[in-house]
């Protein structure tokens, strides 16, 4: 700090003067006067550095009034700096107890010395300025500060933005998987980011990186790997091969000191079967029955230099099975005696089998049990987990195949586009003309629920259809969003005698319908997603309803 | 897709007056029908042939639109009957008990 550094004015009088303040704690010292105007006469302009360490601050912090320079016997620069400056005498500025400046006095123009009149006039004049100079200084502070915090703050707001514009706004629907996804911002906000990307072949790209740096500089970088890695997806199945291209794309236009560390990984849904690439990111973690494994690929970050090869691993989540991906943030977060959480803590945590979005919760939890939940983030978190559910098992076991998965944009009219595809799908199964009108019906009426209920009408909101067949049923199962909560499972029954004489809407005929047309329905929800399961059996059963 | 899109034309015969519809009866169908049964009142007849021969799908909301046309015209003395229904959504009128309140005549016979 403590650069006193000021033209010496006239101010006093005939006396050449000069204001300085004192920085307070580290901030650079502030002018007390107006710059020079006209009136007042520049006698010389000479920069006294005074020093944290030099003996000076401390002395005049104590001074009990005005400071001979003649008679300072100090072993200081800074009293250098002033004699050979023409100051004669200086008035410590001093507001409760902090040295907030100096009034820099050269010698009386009649070259008598200072006056005991002069020296009480002085450290009265002192006395009185010094608060009033201190608010002035307190002002200027807050002011800078003000508009410091700002400008990080509106920086802050262009990198979450941009943060958020990349991130998936929903995740994918799966059939017989949980799929969850956690991204917890520190206050600075880092380069984290996922993606969930639907292969050319079907399969499913889930990527994680973590961009080094932080804010808009991380945040750009982030958003142009996201592009790239979702560009590359759309060429190659092949993990490494994505991560290769990405690399030789990235590496000449990576800012310096930047790189971006990324894992990305394919999973085929029908079977479990995953295969990672690794560049430089975390290794995830595999969850079966109590045991936790790394699934281990490595690789070197992405933008750190031109032609890498990354290698692929390969596995299989099985039923009642789940693998993690996560950012830095987690295993790298400190508690208060700057212990890291580290893997072990993670590894432990991850033994229980919880479903989805259960399992983040839990980690989260942990997190915050160790790191202390007054504790500041302090980097970007970032979690994705898949759970296989044992559903999966059965159904293999029962010979259950996957004909078709699809999601649609929540909007009306889409109910027909659903109600076609599963039409098609079914095609080779040989279903009579009339059973398969009836499931036309059901799944376009399921598909209207999903629509109304789960998407509200939003197009940016999207509902899942898949089709299962087994050796006795057709299994088609509608997931939506559940915005505006489950599908009514019991509304009114629908009745025309009534709905004719105006005292039921007449509307209302949708799960009527549904239940009439197939052999099964189930209707179910959680917080985050609503399934109505329609099913038809394959040997025709002749029904109450025809 | 086009062909999909609703439209109603109504016609008139010596003893009713008939609604030729066209493509998906669903809820982007409300205001055609609505001007249909308009044009239906205007002529006075006191039957109305509902023409499903050029409609390929009917959904639950397309059915509510019936049920207000048919509650409107028993509100004004109107008959109504349908033609042109495949078997499978005279099923579904069957089921939802519209057959109860209207004639369904099997075929394109009017």
């Amino acid at each position: 700090m403590t650069a006193l550094s000021r033209p010496i004015r006239r101010l006093l009088g005939r006396n050449d003067a000069a204001l300085d303040s004192a920085p307070a704690s580290g901030s650079e010292p502030e002018p007390i006067v107006p710059e020079a105007s006209a009136d007042l006469e520049l006698s010389a302009s000479i920069a006294v550095e005074i020093p944290e360490s030099d003996p000076l601050l401390a002395y005049l912090q104590s001074a009990p009034g005005p400071v001979d320079v003649a008679r300072l016997e100090l072993d200081s620069p800074a009293v250098q700096g002033l004699r050979d400056a023409g100051v004669a005498l200086v008035v410590p500025l001093v507001s409760q107890g902090e040295l907030i400046g100096t009034l820099n006095l050269g010698p009386r123009l009649s070259e008598q010395e200072y006056s005991t009149d002069d020296r009480r006039l002085l450290t009265t004049l002192a006395a009185q300025a010094a608060p009033a100079i201190r608010v002035a200084q307190l002002v200027r502070e807050q002011a800078n500060e003000a508009a410091e915090r700002e400008r990080l703050a509106q920086e802050l707001r262009v990198a979450t933005l941009i943060q958020q514009q990349f991130l998936p706004r929903h995740l994918p629907q799966l059939p017989q998987w949980q799929v969850a996804a956690y991204y917890g911002p520190a206050r600075a906000v880092g380069g984290d980011f996922y993606d969930f990307v639907e292969m050319p072949d079907g399969r499913i790209g889930i990527a994680v990186g973590d961009v080094t740096d932080k804010g808009v500089p991380a945040a750009l970088v982030m958003a142009r790997t996201h592009s790239v890695l979702r560009a590359e997806a759309s060429r190659s199945t092949s993990p490494g091969e994505i991560l290769s291209r990405a690399n030789d794309l990235l590496e000449p236009e990576m800012p310096a000191k930047m790189f971006v560390t990324c894992l990305f990984a394919i999973l085929d849904p029908t079977t479990g079967h995953i295969v990672i690439a690794n560049a430089g990111h975390n290794l995830p973690f595999v969850r079966s029955g109590d045991e936790v494994a790394e699934i281990r690929a490595t690789g070197m970050p992405l933008g750190l230099m031109p032609g890498i090869r990354y290698e692929e691993t390969e596995g299989v989540i099985g039923p009642d099975s789940n693998v993690l991906l996560y950012s830095d943030g987690l295993i790298e977060a400190h508690d208060d005696n700057r212990e890291m959480f580290g893997f072990d803590r993670l590894r432990e945590a991850m033994r229980i089998d919880d479903a989805g979005s259960e399992l983040l919760d839990r980690l989260l939890e942990t997190l915050n049990a160790f790191t202390g939940t007054d504790r500041e983030q302090e980097d970007d978190i970032t979690l994705v987990t898949l759970r296989r559910s044992a559903g999966v098992a059965e159904h293999e076991a029962a010979g259950s195949t996957a004909l078709t998965a699809f999601s649609l944009p929540g909007i009306q009219g889409n109910e027909r586009e659903a109600m076609d595809r599963v039409a098609a799908a079914l095609a080779d199964l040989g279903l009579p003309e009339d059973r398969l009108e009836r499931l036309k019906t059901a799944v376009s009426e399921a598909a209207m629920n999903a629509i109304e209920y789960g998407s509200q009408g939003n197009e940016e909101v999207p509902f899942e259809v898949d089709v299962t067949v087994t050796p006795t049923d057709v299994v088609v199962r509608v997931t939506d969003r559940a915005m505006s909560g489950a599908v009514p499972k019991d509304p009114e029954t629908p009745d025309i005698e009534r709905k004719l004489v105006g005292e039921q809407k007449p509307r209302g005929w949708g799960l009527f319908l549904i239940e009439h047309m197939v052999d099964a329905m189930d209707v179910s929800a959680d917080e985050e997603a609503g399934t109505q399961t329609v099913t038809l059996r394959l040997a025709r059963e002749e029904t109450n309803d025809g | 897709m086009d062909d999909r899109r609703f439209g109603a034309q109504v016609v008139e015969a010596p003893d009713d007056v008939r609604v030729r519809m066209h493509g998906d009866l669903d809820s982007r169908a409300d205001e055609s029908l609505s001007t249909a049964y308009e044009a239906v009142k205007a002529l006075g007849q006191d039957r109305m042939t509902l023409d499903f021969n050029e409609v390929g799908y009917i959904n639950s909301t397309g059915i509510a639109l019936v049920v207000r046309l048919l509650a409107e015209a028993r509100r004004d003395g109107r008959g109504v009957r349908a033609i042109g229904l495949t078997p499978h959504y005279r099923e579904i009128f069957r089921i939802t008990r519209l057959s109860d309140f209207m004639d369904i005549i099997e075929g394109d016979a009017a």
